[in-house]
């Protein structure tokens, strides 16, 4: 049960002692449940924290993914501006679904992701999270059936206003002009940076997946190259049929390392440029989230200025709809306010973000590379002193 | 022919952009390694046969091979960083590594070698692997096959424009003196060589000869014409060291013609199977209407019957081999050897395994090339994303990042190589299965051989004793006639003639099965040493230049890891 907490690059130290304030999930222990069509494997979450807002020391909660997702969800919605930790896709092959390593794959996936928001100083503070990690599983359900995908607000005025103000705004002021952008060079150069950067790593990911499959191919002919030598050496009889036996039982236990080293190689160093991916991917998502809240906070400040005028004229012809009008434009202002407000917060936020972003992910990587560079070395010792083991024999042949 | 590269593979294009970006990855001041000048990537066990002689002749287009000499290269000092696990370092021999003494890099020898590699790895091998004989270091015969040149046929020209065809030129280093001379050539077609291949089976039956290469009629329209005839030359050169390698053909009049005789290659006898049959279709007339000795003269005895002129001595031992087959009485005589019998359903199994063990080494090879590709596509990828990173760099740890992601990408370039040459040596060795593969078409050959000469000793016996009941039968009849039955008396004559003519011949024939039979054994004998000696080496390279490429490999992933152990040590 590897902690993975270390791997968000945050100042908490997990087994500091306990006058230090910690909070540590494992995700274990998957199980299948149910029949068929319905089946999911679940998973126990096991939280222990001196959080004060939390029920108490420890707590262990069973989740599936689904509730996963809504977690992700509800952060996203409420932090905007944080780049909300990546969780793996949903399974597309159904035959793959229940595979071991699939299933093991996904696992520390979601110990990950838990683990990075327990360790975000701002996310970990999050009321969802607390739900998520001691509610019940029958609170959780009615959680998670709520959502539909799209998360359904209770429209406050402010909210409706906005909603109002888009349309409208959209149809008279903008028309058909392409919607507004910010004109920050340097966010530009963000923007830009993220995308492409996104076709790298793919590219990356995908050749990284390609050689796991080349291990297990080379494995598997080792495999069969060991057994038709021994077929060979059984022929063959003698010296020299020892000498094909010998070489056919290395080249099988080579197989076996090769096999071994794949799965290694896909836990420790594909799925890592995969989380990468995913992680540009929600990066993406924030970026999108930044350009509403840029749109909303244009649209407003106009709407604002028209119903400024509007006012203004009413004033001078001493209309009695002046104090109606004084009324609206007053919440107008406040929405504008705080759409300002909130683009404000995601554009410092963002800011602080990617700084831990590019530290974050250089630590991974650098684990990740670490990993994948002990691995191959390991592979290819073994494949020296295996081959190397046989040379004496070989040698003692040819004297006979 | 110089510088034209393997067309064996799809991705000529692809790899050769790929090289670029590998040799500006590898050449990069930053990273220590020694230039490597391998560009050939291979796509099959076989194409990559042809493909090391074709690196070999590359040589103008590519920069100059640096030879790396043990203590220059860093990738073969000790490694810094060692895996805990491996007791012993390096050696199997203390150092320098039994790797580097043993095999150099695949390029060494291109250095050093016209045509085919191959036989400078044998000079390097042959300190520490057996040699197949204990005379072979006196001896020494080398045939070179090079300079395919296009001509044109001039007699016998229906088509106008005329007919053409390639030749070859053929030379021949040696210090046998039986040659008369230390070095010399000719230029041959491939006609000449079918021609050779006939009159050797004619004269040498019982022994596992070579097979000539094929004619490849459909392939030479598919083909380029100038990758076919690369291919063939390719074949012809094996084929005929092939030839000199074998102890008794090497001494053969007509090879030693062949070799140094120029001109139109016409041994002994006729040529082609056509001609033969159109005489013998000739003489069956004759035979049947007894106008000619209806009688195999022995000199024709010693050759088998299918391929030769008598149509009626063919027809005749088909009714014999029909008759051993189905008939109820057992032929005359039979293949007693159970020695050899057993022999013969063990070189069956033999076969079998041999060609089992070729496709997997194919897979292997093909495993193993697919690993190095894709290695190197990573590490280009990575190349890419660290340019990227440098050039956007915002913040340090970026640049920390692309530093870390250049190392890893550079080792895999490097591992990538490494496994490439690694491949193209496997080649090499396992190659010596699909030689011995070649070597059973000999062998069955061989036996064939034995079994028409049995075959034609059936046939005579059973004449024979035909015969003797005919003149049995003629001298009951006429001795039942007082004072002889003149026209019975002649006959009785001639058959009396013609029994002494097939014993004549069946006394020949029974030789010539003793004598095929002593080729066999001899030769099988020749087989079983050779073939230990053979396959014995070819396990050694195989192994001795897995554990080197996979010591090299090691190293350069060690260092990867020492230098990213930093990461190591802050997750707990």
């Amino acid at each position: 049960m590897e902690q993975q907490r270390s791997l968000s690059g945050s100042s908490q130290s997990p087994r500091s002692p306990s006058s230090q304030p910690y909070l540590s999930v494992s995700v274990t222990d998957p199980v299948k449940l149910g029949n068929g069509v319905q089946a999911y494997i679940s998973y126990r979450v096991i939280t222990k924290t001196n959080f004060p807002e939390y029920q108490g020391p420890e707590k262990i909660v069973i989740r599936r993914y689904s509730d996963f997702i809504w977690l992700r969800d509800r952060l996203f919605e409420k932090y905007k501006g944080i780049f909300i930790p990546p969780l793996p896709e949903k399974s597309a092959v159904e035959k793959f679904r229940f595979s071991a390593e699939f299933i093991e794959m996904r696992r520390q996936a979601l110990d990950i992701f838990v683990n990075r928001i327990a360790s975000h100083n701002l996310l970990q503070q999050s009321e969802d999270l607390r739900t998520f990690l001691q509610a019940d599983e029958e609170t959780m359900e009615r959680l998670r059936s709520h959502e539909t995908g799209i998360f359904k607000k209770k429209p406050a005025d402010l909210m409706q206003m906005f909603k109002d103000v888009q349309s409208k705004v959209s149809d008279v002021v903008l028309g058909k002009e392409k919607p507004v952008e910010e004109s920050n060079p340097e966010y530009e150069k963000l923007k830009q940076y993220v995308f492409e950067l996104e076709n790298h790593l793919a590219e990356a990911q995908k050749h990284a997946y390609r050689l796991v499959k080349r291990h297990r191919e080379l494995g598997q002919s080792l495999s069969d190259f060991g057994k038709a030598a021994k077929l060979l050496g059984a022929c063959e009889g003698q010296v020299l049929g020892k000498a094909f036996s010998d070489l056919g039982a290395k080249s099988e236990a080579l197989s076996a390392k090769l096999q071994k080293e794949a799965h290694q190689l896909l836990m420790s160093f594909e799925e890592p440029l995969k989380d990468y991916v995913r992680a540009v991917q929600s990066i993406k998502a924030t970026i999108g989230e930044r350009a509403n809240a840029f749109r909303q906070q244009c649209e407003l400040a106009e709407t604002m200025k028209l119903k400024e005028i509007n006012l203004d004229k009413l004033m001078l012809t001493r209309s009695d709809r002046v104090g109606e009008a004084e009324h609206e434009y007053k919440e107008l202002k406040a929405a504008s306010e705080e759409a300002t407000r909130r683009f404000e917060t995601i554009v410092q936020l963002m800011n602080e973000e990617i700084v831990r972003f590019q530290e974050q992910k250089t630590q991974d990587m650098g684990i990740a590379f670490h990993e994948f560079a002990k691995g191959q070395a390991r592979l290819a010792n073994s494949v020296a002193d295996a081959w190397r083991s046989l040379l004496p024999k070989l040698e003692a042949c040819s004297s006979v | 022919m110089m510088g034209s590269e393997n067309p064996g593979f799809e991705e000529s294009h692809l790899s050769a952009s790929r090289e670029e970006m590998e040799n500006l990855v590898l050449n990069d001041p930053l990273t220590t390694t020694t230039a490597t000048t391998t560009n050939n990537s291979y796509s099959s066990f076989r194409s990559a046969n042809s493909s090391i002689s074709d690196a070999a002749t590359r040589h103008p287009l590519s920069p100059p091979v640096l030879s790396t000499p043990a203590e220059s290269d860093p990738l073969l000092s000790p490694p810094v960083f060692r895996n805990p696990n491996a007791s012993d370092n390096n050696s199997y021999i203390e150092p320098p590594s039994y790797a580097d003494v043993i095999f150099s890099p695949f390029d060494d020898n291109s250095a050093n070698e016209i045509n085919r590699v191959d036989s400078t790895s044998h000079d390097l091998d042959s300190s520490l692997t057996l040699s197949r004989s204990s005379s072979s270091t006196s001896d020494y015969i080398k045939i070179t096959v090079s300079n395919p040149k296009k001509e044109q046929e001039t007699t016998n020209s229906l088509v106008p424009g005329g007919n053409t065809y390639y030749t070859y030129l053929i030379t021949t280093r040696t210090n046998i003196v039986d040659f008369g001379s230390s070095e010399f050539s000719v230029r041959r077609r491939f006609r000449d060589v079918v021609t050779l291949s006939d009159r050797l089976a004619e004269s040498y039956r019982g022994y596992f000869i070579p097979p000539r290469p094929d004619k490849n009629v459909v392939e030479s329209q598919v083909m380029q014409k100038q990758e076919f005839v690369e291919q063939r030359r390719v074949a012809l050169e094996k084929y005929l060291r092939r030839l000199v390698e074998h102890p008794v053909i090497r001494q053969s009049d007509e090879l030693k013609v062949f070799l140094q005789v120029e001109g139109r290659l016409t041994l002994s006898m006729s040529t082609d199977v056509a001609s033969r049959m159109l005489d013998g279709a000739v003489k069956l007339p004759k035979q049947l209407f007894g106008e000619s000795t209806a009688v195999m003269a022995p000199h024709e005895v010693v050759q088998p019957a299918k391929g030769g002129r008598d149509l009626l001595r063919l027809f005749k031992e088909l009714r014999q081999s029909v008759a051993n087959d189905w008939g109820g009485s057992k032929p005359p005589v039979v293949e007693e050897d159970k020695v050899f019998l057993e022999k013969k359903e063990w070189i069956h199994d033999l076969e079998q395994q041999i060609s089992n063990n070729s496709q997997q080494a194919e897979s292997l090879v093909k495993a193993q090339q697919d690993m190095g590709e894709t290695m190197g596509e990573l590490g280009l990828a990575f190349i890419k994303l660290t340019k990227f990173e440098n050039e956007e760099a915002m913040y340090n740890s970026q640049r920390v990042r692309a530093a870390d992601m250049k190392c890893l990408a550079t080792a895999a370039v490097k591992a990538s190589r490494f496994y490439r040459e690694l491949n193209a040596q496997t080649v090499k060795h396992l190659d010596t299965l699909h030689e011995y593969l070649g070597l059973m078409l000999a062998v069955h050959g061989a036996f064939s051989d034995r079994s028409s000469a049995l075959l034609t000793v059936q046939t005579l016996l059973s004449e024979l004793s035909t015969l003797h009941a005919r003149a049995e039968k003629l001298e009951a009849a006429s001795s039942k006639i007082f004072g002889g039955d003149k026209s019975r008396i002649h006959k009785i004559e001639e058959l009396k003639e013609t029994i002494r003519v097939t014993e004549d011949a069946k006394n020949v024939a029974i030789r010539e099965y003793e004598r095929i039979k002593e080729n066999n054994k001899c030769e099988l004998e020749r087989l079983d040493k050779e073939r230990r000696v053979d396959f014995l080496n070819m396990l050694k390279g195989f192994v001795v230049n897995q554990v080197g490429y996979a010591e090299k490999i090691s190293d350069v992933w060690a260092k990867v890891a020492e230098e990213t152990s930093g990461y190591a040590k802050d997750s707990c």
